[in-house]
């Protein structure tokens, strides 16, 4: 084995190491040529690599960033002031790391949704789906405890609401809060332990990151139509082939990033967390970061404590029974008439959750938030099983080189 | 004791197999101890426990005016009542409220109201003489609040609490 690999490269010193430490041969067959890949992936299979490229700009800038970062409540909000108007470059590197967050948000939803329409969750994929949805809530806890490090007023106010949300537990909810915030109230003690996981936790993801991968190895990428690769003739090496597609992805989506970068550093953010904290005031309007606005939604439109945070956690959760939920064999949208339409619904949904939590929670936007959550469950808890069921799925076909051979 | 790997099918466990368990039980113990300073280290420092108490000075307060305390780091409202708001406190006394506290049992002199200033849903402070009781309301989900601090309607659960506070004298209060 360790032979074959290192005759493999043509470079001595390469062949030298690969002899010794089999890096080259291991990278091979992660992300090179060694890796077969489904030769029909579209633009719609870039956004795990753009995810995790994402992760890199947040550990970079956010190291960089500590240099000039203190966390107190004292000096906290100032010193990241001192990063925008004094560290030279200190506008950029922050510019970055905060719409770097969101930046992150958009390819990992769009990569969740993906794997939803070509029915990626369905086996053998169960645990690589799992540990997606374990990399999104360990990313939703960094981008939460990044958003109070700079101590303005939504940072405060954000941290008591949420840890808050705790409290809702019967018997033991009030001890967990307390505990959390190590003291009585979301003070100095709290800011500096989330610091501290907030350094942590992203390199936790990178843990994931990686058993994701290798979840993803042992069966290979699903791909648009949904059925398994039959042979060689299905099948393209990931280099250079999808080395290229990805690197054209990344820079399409560098200068998304950068329009909002340089043209629009703010408007992913809102305006009062350059008010620094105030415990005796709380905003007129608090609203969370636009990523977990569909989540916030959900909670605020059940008038029970409780209920609110059950459902809050709820909606994520039922993700995890999704293979099990969906009864339909047939993997892609493509094949399934129902199921296709069902999927544009329900990313309506979403986008209705997300419009109705950033509003007040009144009037119009109330109902909106009420109907949507309630669609949002039936669709994984009704809908899905059901459809599952009754559909006629298209025929398939017998392979992925079948239709276009015919042609 | 069944089922450790040294046992064989149908036989008596051995003292083997007692030492097996025995130790892996006094190692699973001591590590759960020395997990138990790493998870009390987040639980408040004996500095932030430390009693901290506020005195309050009531005699510029006026009817009708408030004024809001930091303590412990959280808002506490000092409400001078006007006769009207206490007369409404008293009759809704007997108002279908979610958690029932008679507005007696809630002041120490009827016309001070001394409280949190915490909404017991998820923690925003309320805003003064707002909502559709004439106490206080929470913009943040919108719960309201009476002119006693009960919660009237909207997701918070309980009524505003009331800490310990003693008066020193007519005119001054200690909090904590
Ligand atoms: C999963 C990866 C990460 C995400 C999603 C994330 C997210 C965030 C967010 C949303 C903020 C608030 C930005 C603002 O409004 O100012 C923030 C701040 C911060 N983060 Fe991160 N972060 C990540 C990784 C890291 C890492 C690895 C470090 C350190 C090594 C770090 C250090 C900081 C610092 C020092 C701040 C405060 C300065 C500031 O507010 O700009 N972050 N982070
Ligand atoms: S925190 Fe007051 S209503 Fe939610």
């Amino acid at each position: 084995m360790a032979d074959n690999n290192s005759g493999f490269f043509a470079n001595p010193l390469v062949k030298w190491i690969e002899y010794r430490l089999p890096v080259f041969s291991t990278l091979d067959h992660m992300v090179g040529s060694q890796y077969p890949t489904p030769k029909n992936l579209s633009y719609w299979w870039n956004f795990g690599s753009l995810a995790g490229l994402c992760l890199v700009i947040q550990i970079l800038t956010g190291i960089v960033l500590v240099m000039h970062y203190t966390p107190h409540t004292a000096m906290a909000f100032d010193s990241v002031e001192h990063i925008m108007r004094d560290v030279n470059y200190g506008w950029l590197l922050r510019y970055m790391h905060a719409n770097g967050a969101s930046m992150f948000f958009i390819a990992v939803y769009i990569h969740i949704f993906r794997g939803m329409y070509y029915g990626s969750y369905k086996a053998p994929r169960e645990i690589l789906w799992w540990l997606g949805l374990i990399i999104f809530l360990l990313m939703m806890a960094t981008a939460f405890m990044g958003y109070v490090l700079p101590w303005g007023q939504m940072s405060f106010w954000g941290a008591t609401v949420i840890t808050n949300l705790f409290s809702a537990i019967p018997l033991v909810g009030e001890p967990i809060v307390t505990w959390l915030w190590g003291g009585f109230a979301v003070d100095n003690p709290t800011l500096n332990r989330f610091f501290s996981l907030h350094y942590l936790l992203p390199f936790v993801i990178v843990g994931i990151v990686i058993l994701h991968v290798l979840a993803l190895h042992q069966h290979g990428s699903n791909n648009p139509l949904g059925i398994d690769t039959k042979g060689p003739q299905d099948r393209i090496p990931f280099h250079p082939y999808y080395t290229i597609k990805d690197a054209f992805g990344v820079g399409v989506f560098l200068i998304f990033f950068s329009f909002f970068l340089f043209y629009a550093p703010n408007y992913l953010g809102h305006p009062d967390n350059y008010i620094p904290a105030n415990p005796l005031v709380t905003p007129e309007h608090i609203v969370p970061e636009w990523y977990f606005l569909p989540f916030y939604a959900i909670l605020r439109s059940v008038p029970d404590k409780l209920g609110g945070v059950l459902l809050m956690f709820g909606a994520i959760l039922i993700l995890f029974v999704l293979p099990w939920l969906d009864t339909s064999k047939v993997r892609s949208a493509k094949f399934r008439p129902i199921y296709k339409q069902l999927f544009w619904v329900f990313l309506i949904a979403c986008i209705g959750l997300t419009y109705a939590g950033g509003q007040p929670p009144e009037g119009l936007a109330l109902v909106i938030g009420r109907a949507c959550t309630i669609y949002y469950f039936a669709h994984f808890i009704i809908l899905l099983p059901l459809v599952g069921w009754f559909e006629k799925p298209l025929k398939l076909p017998a392979s992925i080189s079948e239709p276009v051979l015919k042609a | 004791m069944a089922g450790t790997a040294t046992q064989k099918a149908g036989t008596e466990p051995t003292r083997r197999d007692f030492i097996v368990v025995a130790a892996g039980a006094f190692g699973a113990v001591g590590a759960a101890a020395a997990v138990w300073p790493f998870i009390h280290q987040m639980n408040p420092s004996a500095d932030v426990l430390a009693l901290s108490s506020t005195e309050v000075d009531l005699s510029q307060i006026a009817a009708g005016q408030s004024v809001t305390i930091l303590w412990r780091g959280k808002p506490v409202f000092v409400r001078h009542r006007t006769e009207a708001e206490i007369e409404l406190a008293r009759k809704d006394d007997t108002a279908a409220l979610p958690d029932p506290q008679k507005d007696a049992d809630r002041v120490k002199k009827p016309e001070w109201l001394v409280m949190m200033g915490v909404c017991t849903h998820l923690g925003c402070v309320p805003l003064g003489q707002k909502g559709d009781f004439g106490g206080w309301f929470c913009p943040c989900h919108g719960s309201h609040y009476d002119t006693s601090g009960r919660i009237r309607k909207g997701p918070a659960p309980l009524n505003l609490p009331v800490p310990d506070y003693a008066f020193l004298n007519d005119t001054r209060i200690r909090i904590g």
